[in-house]
């Protein structure tokens, strides 16, 4: 698909064409930065920008850490109390570091859900969504292996927990548990390993997000609804956009540092709310916490894993079917890795014509229920297993994966749209009339 | 676009609270007034003090503090000894082996406090941030927004809350303990009215010498509150200001494109 029309960067004096001709760098940013953007964006289009700012600030603030901790099991927890009292500033940096991650994935998943109700996973943007996803577990892989660091008893369990995943998979599963936890149990190996892997995996996803974002910008923007830019000719591109710089870079920096105030506030205020008191306990192989949880950002799909016991019919179905080599435990991890799968499909499992979920009057609904099970299962991946516990997340998880799988296919079919507006100049004049009376004038 | 902004804090909001976590089964834990709780909070110089000489007298016969440098106490926003007087209480009270000497010797400021005496006592360093006082409703911790997380609060109610009685188990005596998770704990109880003479005369039955040593445990683990209260104090002033300007200067630049006048 041919971009959006717009003026392209022209070198003037004589350095910048003999830069340009060599390395069109400047041309470059120049186009990134000035790309003509759907006027009609919404506040929930800010999260990007929050999302840069975070994997910017963790590599920032995880860097310096770096430079006061020490990856052995005898010395972590101390080098942790270290950065506490004696590093300059380190107490601060260490709870910006620990708080960040939960800003990243609370900005991650707003910007997942708001990608799901525009539809800004369907043709054309569907590389953008996969590299998306891509990037998303990337993020959990990096969280999990940096709440390991501190080596307090949730690092300890959450690590013998979240390994004991892959342990779970039909004949290779120990060798391969071993292989990752080099050695028979969470140990000094680990926690090395985890440490550099902690280290490199932010820079591969900047790297991701470099192609996030290159995708994006070569489709344009989706917007709230769904009508793509007119770009028979730049006149008309025009009358959809306005270029990123300086409109949407201001709204952005004013969503940011709204978030921020709020964030700095946690930071500065409360900054173990969100943390394990048991972390604050080094770890120790001998004595298991009474609950082991993991953070917050996991726990849907904490739920999911959990929600499919031995109990349930399907999962005795499936152990049937496969002669006992798809057992209870494996079901749920295929459920857990299943349930991220399937919201990657999604650009293939949703059947409508029309790309907003606004003009969309039953997935409106069904949307909305998704969002709040997503809440329903974070709930109840904190807690135990018991009834009802067990009932809500079997329900739970099932709603996710018929929303992805039947609801999203099927809506297309029976589901009667509304019609969106014709261009995104009319959505944006419909909602300011007196932009429209002064392009008239 | 306020109410969407709204919007998506709740949002945020709802999505963070939704996973702050409750720990344990602890019994019954009372909400103590601390001076520390709140943005505005800071330690009680004096309370500090009390509670290190509890701690001193008592805890530290079991119990150790290996992650707090004894010179900590002479920082601002701590018990703010002078340096002598934190010289003079680290040479009386503790020893430390130096591997120099071959011999152990008098502690000094720079040494820590120091590791448990007794194996089976944990070390108190973070003792008021490894517990949880608070995790309602329903499991989901959110009341911590108004109450703190309550680990001053649990070692408080821990210190007053054995009932008397005693059960023997596999050979150990447990003792009854109304705030401890499972309601009976292996430590006997400590504390039980004037056990401690202040020089100050302050009040020293259980209550408040529970309430001092839980104080003085929450600035053991939490040395720079007050710095970091003061840095989000800061943080959160320039971002109102940041935030107000950009508010401004995304306003003035829209106008012109949604046809509104402004006179800014």
């Amino acid at each position: 698909m041919a971009g959006i029309p717009h003026d392209h960067y022209e070198p003037k004096t004589g350095f910048e064409k003999w830069l340009h001709s060599r390395l069109p760098i400047v041309g470059l940013a120049y186009d990134a930065l000035m790309i003509p953007t759907p006027k009609n964006l919404n506040w929930w289009w800010i999260w990007g920008i929050v999302l840069a700012f975070c994997l910017v600030l963790q590599i920032v603030t995880g860097i310096i850490l770096a430079m006061h901790y020490t990856p052995h099991v005898d010395m972590a927890f101390a080098s942790l109390e270290h950065i506490m009292r004696d590093v300059n500033g380190g107490h601060f940096l260490r709870y910006t570091h620990a708080n960040g991650a939960s800003l990243f994935f609370v900005a991650v998943y707003i910007h997942l859900f708001r990608g799901l109700f525009y539809g800004s996973y369907k043709a054309p943007r569907e590389i953008t969504w996969i590299v998306g996803m891509l990037i998303y577990l990337m993020m959990m892989a990096t969280g999990f292996l940096g709440y390991v660091l501190p080596w307090g008893q949730m690092s300890f369990w959450g690590a013998t927990v979240i390994t004991g995943l892959f342990g779970a998979i039909p004949f290779v599963g120990e060798s391969l548990q071993a292989w990752l936890l080099g050695g028979p149990a969470v140990d000094n190996a680990t926690l090395n390993r985890f440490f550099s892997l902690h280290y490199l995996l932010p820079f591969v996803i900047a790297a991701l997000v470099a192609i996030h974002i290159w995708a994006f910008h070569t489709t344009g923007n989706n917007n709230p609804t769904g009508v793509e830019v007119r770009r028979g000719s730049k006149e008309e591109a025009e009358k959809d956009t306005l270029p990123f710089w300086p409109y949407f870079v201001i709204k952005d920096l004013f969503a940011l540092s709204l978030i921020l105030l709020i964030f700095f506030a946690i930071v500065g205020f409360m900054p173990n709310y969100l943390g394990h008191p048991d972390n604050y306990i080094e770890a120790n192989p001998l004595a298991t916490p009474a609950h082991i949880v993991p953070e917050w950002y996991y726990l849907p799909f904490y739920a999911i894993l959990r929600a499919f016991t031995a109990d349930v019919w399907v999962v005795q179905a499936v152990s049937f079917i496969t002669g006992g080599i798809v057992d209870a435990k494996f079901f749920g991890v295929l459920a857990m890795f299943g349930s991220i799968f399937v919201m990657a499909l999604a650009p293939w499992l949703d059947t409508s014509s029309v790309r907003s979920g606004q003009y969309r009057p039953m997935f409106k609904w069904w949307f909305r229920l998704m969002a709040i099970d997503f809440i329903v299962l974070m709930w109840v991946g904190a807690r135990d297993t018991e009834f009802p516990h067990d009932w809500i997340s079997l329900i739970g998880a099932t709603y996710w994966f018929a929303y992805f799988l039947v609801i999203l296919p099927l809506l297309g079919v029976i589901e009667k749209p509304s019609t969106p507006p014709a261009t995104i100049e009319d959505d944006f004049n419909a909602h300011y009339p007196d932009a429209a009376k002064n392009a008239a004038e | 676009m306020i109410k969407k902004l709204t919007t998506s804090a709740i949002l945020a909001l709802a999505l963070t609270t939704g996973g702050a976590l409750a720990s344990g089964d602890g019994g019954a834990i009372h909400d103590e007034a601390f001076s520390f709780e709140g943005p505005f909070g800071t330690y009680d110089q004096n309370q500090l003090q009390r509670g290190l000489k509890i701690y001193t007298e008592i805890c530290s016969s079991c119990h150790g503090l290996k992650y707090v440098p004894l010179r900590t106490l002479s920082d601002d926003g701590g018990p703010n000894f002078s340096a002598d007087q934190v010289r003079a209480y680290a040479a009386e009270n503790f020893e430390v082996f130096d591997a120099e000497l071959d011999d152990y010797r008098p502690s000094t400021p720079v040494d820590h406090f120091p590791v448990s005496n007794d194996p089976n006592a944990p070390d108190l360093s973070l003792m008021a941030k490894a517990r949880a006082g608070f995790h309602g409703p329903a499991g989901t911790g959110i009341n911590q927004l108004v109450r703190g997380i309550g680990g001053a609060e649990y070692i408080a109610a821990f210190l007053t809350g054995f009932t008397g009685e005693e059960k023997e188990v596999a050979g150990s005596v447990l003792y009854e303990n109304t705030a401890f998770a499972g309601g009976w704990t292996a430590m006997p109880p400590q504390l039980w009215g004037e056990d401690v003479e202040f020089d100050d005369g302050h009040a020293n039955d259980i209550h408040h010498e529970a309430v001092d040593m839980a104080a003085f445990l929450m600035w053991a683990a939490e040395p720079k509150m007050m710095e970091r209260q003061h840095a989000g104090f800061v943080a959160v002033l320039l971002l109102t200001l940041l935030t107000a300007l950009l508010y401004l200067t995304n306003k003035k630049l829209w106008a012109p494109h949604k046809g509104k006048k402004t006179d800014l």
